[in-house]
């Protein structure tokens, strides 16, 4: 009911774009909040080594919100040519519609994700809670802030993250890692409802002494705040978190747009690409750039979502849908 | 019969009936229509377990608690309010008057996240209070009805300004001579007349309360079970493309608001009625339940 009436009014909208959109091809890259600056900076660059390839000039377009949101407008109808998410829930989503590949993570490298970041903690100048590791969160007398671990993707990176942490442990297993978690929102005093607010709450609102977030997240946090209030810790361990990427099949083929769509996502892999990658604090896959920027990238020995909770469709119903080990964690006892 | 029937300002009157309700059907109807449609996707005892689930029943109490406290809050500041703006002269009137309309034209995530700086135990305000009265407002159910007085100040105001805009001053000098104490002035002769249109301030700022989402969550701090509002866990669902289970919690608080507002309704018309017989007996005398008593025990 909902989803045809917002479809009628996006397809009146395209209509009346329609023959703007004809002149030059364009393409609309419809992306999560937070990766504003890093499509920002790459847009120009692959107009400009397209051109110089194939003579053709392509217009990319942005789009940016939370990334379920964006998922569900293109599922409802908004004519992305291609989505780039932080997570591979949002992309799966796309896939169960019919819309993207349900091979999508084999279109590309490395499952189709460019670049990768991790969980890292944020604590006050000189860390005076002395932490770094998992277990020093868990400490009576230490708060942590981080985003809702259902609402957020950010959130649900941290929760994974931390109980990948606690399985990975000598003798783990869920019931040692659901305690860890238990113990860790004991120590959770508030839920921020995003992944900025969480940053803010913890940055310019003094809440909470470590906060978790992505080590992407933390360098803009040292850009936008400067550098002398807090420092950033890396746990021996964390999760690799894979940004994905992927061509909306239905809607290229309708519009006749899928080599430059296709050249678009592949372009993310290109030297410049994993260059613009590393310079907005993203993990490069190419070992190379990676060497280049290495000191940006502590080493930290992470684990993926598949190999962990055997990829996310088990790790969302295990962990985040009703009834799952977030949800038993705040039950009445 | 004909001649009974009243003289009706809008042409046409079945055209206007028949605008009206087109209009309401669908701006209101069919939207809410499709949302109990979707929910019928599911059988009665799903609805139910969905429906009543612990976080569910814990946010219901959350939601509407709050926001029936927060338009109590407005009902008795906001009425003082506009008194203020309506009887008396001091400078900046004009300036005060338009700031009540504020909180309406303000973004609620930039309320939202004000609030939280402001109440936050590092804030201007958060930081005396939390350290002389070890009262924390940020992050704790007492954010959220700051949040909600905030957003739902205007309605109570401007619901009650025009109604003590007509209450002439010499009511009050009436009461006044023929010896009622201010008191009795204020509670006899001026509540009456406010009440309904007070109820009706209420009534909106709580059904505004209650759906509000974008100041809330940045104030609330979102714990499960003790300051996640309704809207909220509808959004969870949504991110878990449980679109079903947004649908159930979406039905409950529409049912739960209608009734809620039906009765805020009915209480409003039976006292405008109750009013305006009051008034029309005008005998200040007749009230007099000594003389009913009297009269049974005699």
């Amino acid at each position: 009911m909902n989803r045809s009436l917002l479809s009628a009014v996006l397809l009146a909208a395209g209509l009346s774009l329609a023959p703007v959109a004809q002149a030059q091809t364009s393409l609309l890259n419809v992306s999560y909040d937070v990766a504003r600056d890093v499509f920002k900076d790459y847009n120009p660059k692959f107009v400009a080594a397209y051109k110089a390839r194939t003579g053709e000039t392509v217009e990319v377009k942005q789009s940016h919100a939370g990334s379920t949101k964006q998922v569900r407008a293109v599922a409802d109808g908004l004519e992305a040519d291609v989505v780039t998410m932080n997570q591979a829930t949002d992309i799966m989503f796309l896939a169960e519609k019919g819309l993207v590949a349900a091979d999508w993570t084999k279109k590309f490298p490395n499952d189709a994700a460019p670049y990768t970041s991790t969980m890292v903690f944020i604590v006050r100048k000189g860390n005076p809670k002395a932490i770094k590791d998992w277990n020093d969160l868990i400490k009576s007398g230490t708060s942590i802030i981080i985003p809702h671990p259902k609402n957020t993707g950010n959130g649900r990176w941290t929760y994974l993250a931390a109980w990948g942490n606690a399985l990975k442990q000598p003798g783990g297993n869920d019931k040692s890692a659901a305690a860890y978690l238990s113990a860790f929102f004991k120590n959770t005093p508030l839920f921020a409802p995003g992944g900025r607010d969480a940053t803010t709450t913890f940055i310019q609102r003094g809440q909470g002494d470590v906060l978790v977030t992505f080590e992407s997240e933390a360098e803009l946090i040292a850009r936008e705040f400067g550098r002398g209030g807090f420092e950033v810790v890396y746990p021996p361990q964390s999760i690799l978190t894979e940004l994905p990427v992927a061509i909306v099949d239905k809607v290229v083929d309708k519009r006749g747009t899928r080599k430059q769509a296709q050249a678009y996502l592949e372009y993310l892999w290109s030297k410049d690409g994993q260059t613009n990658a590393a310079e907005n604090y993203l993990r490069p896959r190419d070992a190379e750039v990676f060497k280049k920027y290495a000191d940006r990238f502590p080493a930290v020995k992470t684990f993926t979502v598949d190999e962990t909770f055997g990829g996310w469709a088990k790790a969302t119903e295990a962990h985040f849908k009703d009834g799952g080990s977030f949800d038993q964690i705040y039950q009445v006892k | 019969m004909k001649s009974n029937r009243p003289h009706r300002v809008l042409p046409g009157f079945n055209l206007s009936l028949g605008y009206a309700l087109v209009y309401l059907s669908l701006l209101v109807l069919i939207p809410l229509g499709g949302l109990i449609a979707k929910s019928a996707e599911l059988s009665l005892a799903e609805f139910w377990t969905l429906a009543t689930s612990q976080r569910s029943m814990a946010s219901y109490r959350i939601t509407f608690g709050t926001s029936l406290l927060a338009a109590s809050i407005n009902a008795v500041f906001g009425l003082i309010v506009a008194w203020v703006l309506v009887r008396y002269e001091f400078p900046g009137r004009r300036f005060f008057d338009a700031l009540v309309d504020l909180p309406f034209a303000l973004p609620t995530a930039v309320a939202g996240i004000t609030l939280t700086t402001l109440y936050a135990n590092t804030g201007w305000l958060g930081q005396y209070i939390e350290g002389q009265w070890g009262f924390k407002i940020a992050f704790t159910p007492w954010g959220i009805v700051v949040a909600l007085t905030f957003v739902t100040m205007p309605f109570v105001v401007r619901t009650v300004q025009p109604v003590i805009e007509d209450i002439e001053a010499e009511v009050e000098e009436a009461a006044a001579t023929l010896g009622a104490t201010r008191w009795q002035t204020f509670w006899r002769v001026l509540l009456p007349g406010v009440f309904p249109a007070l109820l009706t301030g209420f009534a909106l700022a709580f059904s505004r309360a209650i759906g509000e989402f974008g100041s809330v969550i940045f104030i609330a701090g979102n714990i499960p079970l003790v300051s996640e509002i309704t809207p909220l866990l509808i959004i969870a669902k949504l991110e878990q493309y449980d679109l079903i289970g947004a649908t159930v919690l979406a039905v409950v608080m529409l049912v739960i608001s209608f009734v809620l507002l039906l009765s805020i309704n009915l209480l409003q018309w039976w006292a405008a009625n109750r009013h305006r017989s009051e008034a029309r007996e005008l005998d200040p005398g007749s009230t007099g339940n000594p003389a009913n008593t009297q009269g049974a025990a005699a």
